[in-house]
């Protein structure tokens, strides 16, 4: 563990990485004290108010105000919190079920083992967005259905990584060994190999925040993740589309906001793997 | 080599199947009933509607209906828009080019110039040039591309007016679409003016569609060359007294190019992706763009037929990519 946190410290990108996150984390969390309005509330007399520090600003509206006069600063702080849970929610249900199948495969061999790994490949073949936009089609648009969308589409991955590292394990002797000792299957997946399979896993899953986050914002800009007047990033940026030409505050900061989550995700991930896996440092 | 190339046809053929049950499913799962579905919303009478069930073969039992389905894209068939009427093959037919045309730019961009970075900065590793670009390649790795797009969009064409907004040629020219590359058909066209007009409209695209693998091969070159630079046949090349230019472009960059090479082949389907987004952002009439106004029409068959080629296309290339690692590897054909 010390070694471990030696490696990570020693690079800077994690370590940038991890402020931002801990930026990110406490913006969602005291999003109702941080936020100067309500991210739906519409002041009717300042439409498309520019930035405080432009020509017509006011320090009402920091990062200026969209064209139904709602608060900018105020929905990216609450847009925060809808992506942290986007994030979460997504991570865990694909990192869950990807990880039993995997396990499954990995443990059952034979025609389940070739069964389930065939229809990873199948959703492999589909292009991840165009996968995720062909489940919202069928489920409907919206948020929840979005997640479960990007969900889907991020399984196959730790799917293959689970099954990968633990057909690496059971062959090992401590494997053997607690099966003699009369561990039932179960017993042997969860508790024995899984935790010597983390690892991977959780490099795998924390560079899934940033891909669930990117793909829940794109589907949002495309109209069929998050509905108005959430204030989720994408979908902000789907509303800015009319008139951002002549208000160029309504597109660059949601941009940003998604830009510095998803690098702060990738810094982090990366920092990650390099240190639980020396090998691949140099 | 024979063997190989028999061995992973057999081997997709499973996944061949899945995918067109996959596409059986959608239009089965899709809301509405399958015959307003295909028929689009137009009001039907009940004996019509036996009638349309009784052709369509919906009253038989699915696994025939599947086999059907099976038998009809073997000899085929993909259906019609239920919007325009016209075969959804046509219209990908028509539509293909201009997403070809726009990936293998983006392709070229992101070679051309990921490459050399990548080799500056392993040979500079460690250097604030090294750090610099590789700063640049992960923010460009995590670049949300449908934001990018508006904003360049919003410096380059609206602000500074270089480069015109949408569409893949302006109207004033007419360009026989003989190749169906806007760009070569424009070059061979009479009028001189139309190769600027296609270049000005494909270049903030290709560049929006391109961050990401530039960014990905920039760092996937550095570090392929950071290992080769490591062996002794560059060490042994230092000792012979080469020069090193020599040694980093013809000794290493070789040998370092080829996991990368075969990497950017995988990529073909976030690039696909990635064109639906772009497509979308600069009206550029692809089949990405197809595919969402597809979603937005409730046009159906478009959408099952279209994902499925789409699918196709991306095995077909992962199979290239496959036989071609095979044919310069020949460790992996066994």
């Amino acid at each position: 563990m010390r070694a471990f946190w030696r490696n990570f410290s020693g690079n800077r990108g994690a370590m940038l990485g991890i402020c931002l996150l801990v930026v990110l984390v406490a913006v969602a969390l005291l999003a109702d004290v941080l936020a100067p309005h309500s991210p739906i509330e519409q002041f009717r007399s300042s439409f498309l108010v520019p930035p405080a520090w432009q020509q017509g600003g006011s320090w009402d509206f920091v990062l200026g105000s969209d064209d139904i006069g709602r608060d900018i600063l105020s929905r990216l702080i609450y847009g925060a919190r809808l992506s942290i849970v986007i994030g979460l929610m997504v991570v865990a249900l694909s990192l869950t079920t990807g990880t039993a199948l995997g396990l499954t495969a990995a443990f059952a061999g034979g025609i389940v083992d070739i069964a389930i790994m065939r229809v990873m490949d199948v959703l492999l073949v589909f292009p991840s967005l165009l996968l995720a936009i062909v489940i919202v089609a069928i489920l409907g648009p919206g948020l929840f259905n979005a997640m479960l969308a990007v969900a889907v589409v991020l399984v196959p991955g730790y799917t293959r990584l689970a099954r990968a590292s633990a057909l690496s394990e059971l062959v090992k002797d401590y494997v053997t060994a607690s099966r003699c000792a009369g561990s039932s299957t179960v017993r042997l997946m969860f508790v024995v190999v899984l935790p010597n399979c983390a690892a991977p896993l959780i490099v795998q899953a924390s560079l899934g925040f940033s891909t669930a986050i990117l793909d829940a914002a794109a589907l949002g800009f495309l109209g069929l993740g998050a509905q108005p007047p959430a204030p989720e990033w994408g979908t902000m940026l789907a509303g800015a589309l009319q008139y951002y030409q002549s208000a160029w505050w309504v597109l660059a900061f949601p941009g940003i906001s998604i830009l510095l989550t998803v690098l702060a995700f990738n810094l982090f991930g990366d920092g990650l793997r390099d240190a639980l896996d020396p090998k691949l440092k140099r | 080599m024979l063997n190989f190339i028999f061995r992973r046809f057999v081997l997709i053929i499973p996944t061949l199947v899945g995918v067109t049950l996959a596409s059986f499913i959608l239009i089965r799962a899709v809301p509405g009933d399958p015959i307003e579905v295909r028929m689009g919303e137009r009001g039907i009478t009940a004996e019509q509607l036996t009638l349309m069930r009784q052709q369509l073969g919906l009253d038989q039992p699915l696994w025939k209906q599947f086999l059907d389905y099976e038998a009809q894209l073997v000899s085929g068939h993909l259906g019609n828009s239920s919007i325009t009427h016209a075969p959804v093959w046509d219209e990908f037919l028509t539509l293909f080019p201009a997403t070809l045309e726009l990936a293998l730019a983006a392709l070229i961009f992101a070679a051309v110039l990921g490459t050399p970075l990548g080799v500056v900065a392993a040979v500079r590793r460690g250097t604030v040039l090294d750090y610099g670009l590789m700063a640049g390649s992960v923010t460009g790795a995590s670049m949300p591309i449908f934001w990018w797009g508006l904003i360049m969009i919003l410096i380059f064409s609206v602000t500074l007016g270089w480069t015109p907004v949408s569409g893949r040629i302006s109207d004033m020219f007419y360009v026989e679409p003989w190749s169906g590359f806007m760009l070569i058909d424009a070059w061979f066209s009479e009028d001189k003016g139309a190769v600027w007009s296609a270049l000005s409209h494909l270049i903030l695209p290709m560049i929006v569609l391109g961050t990401i693998p530039l960014a990905t091969i920039a760092r996937m070159t550095r570090s392929a060359m950071l290992e080769v630079l490591g062996e002794d046949y560059i060490r042994t090349a230092r000792a012979k007294g080469l020069k090193p230019s020599q040694i980093v472009f013809v000794h290493a960059l070789r040998n370092a190019l080829i996991p990368v090479v075969t990497v950017i082949g995988l990529q073909v389907g976030s690039l696909l992706s990635g064109a639906i987004l772009t497509e979308t952002i600069f009206a550029w009439p692809g089949v990405g763009r197809w595919l969402i106004e597809a979603i937005q029409r409730r046009d159906y068959p478009v959408l099952q037929s279209g994902t499925l080629l789409i699918a196709i296309l991306v095995m077909a290339v992962n199979l290239g990519v496959d036989m071609t690692y095979g044919f310069l590897n020949p460790r992996i054909r066994h």
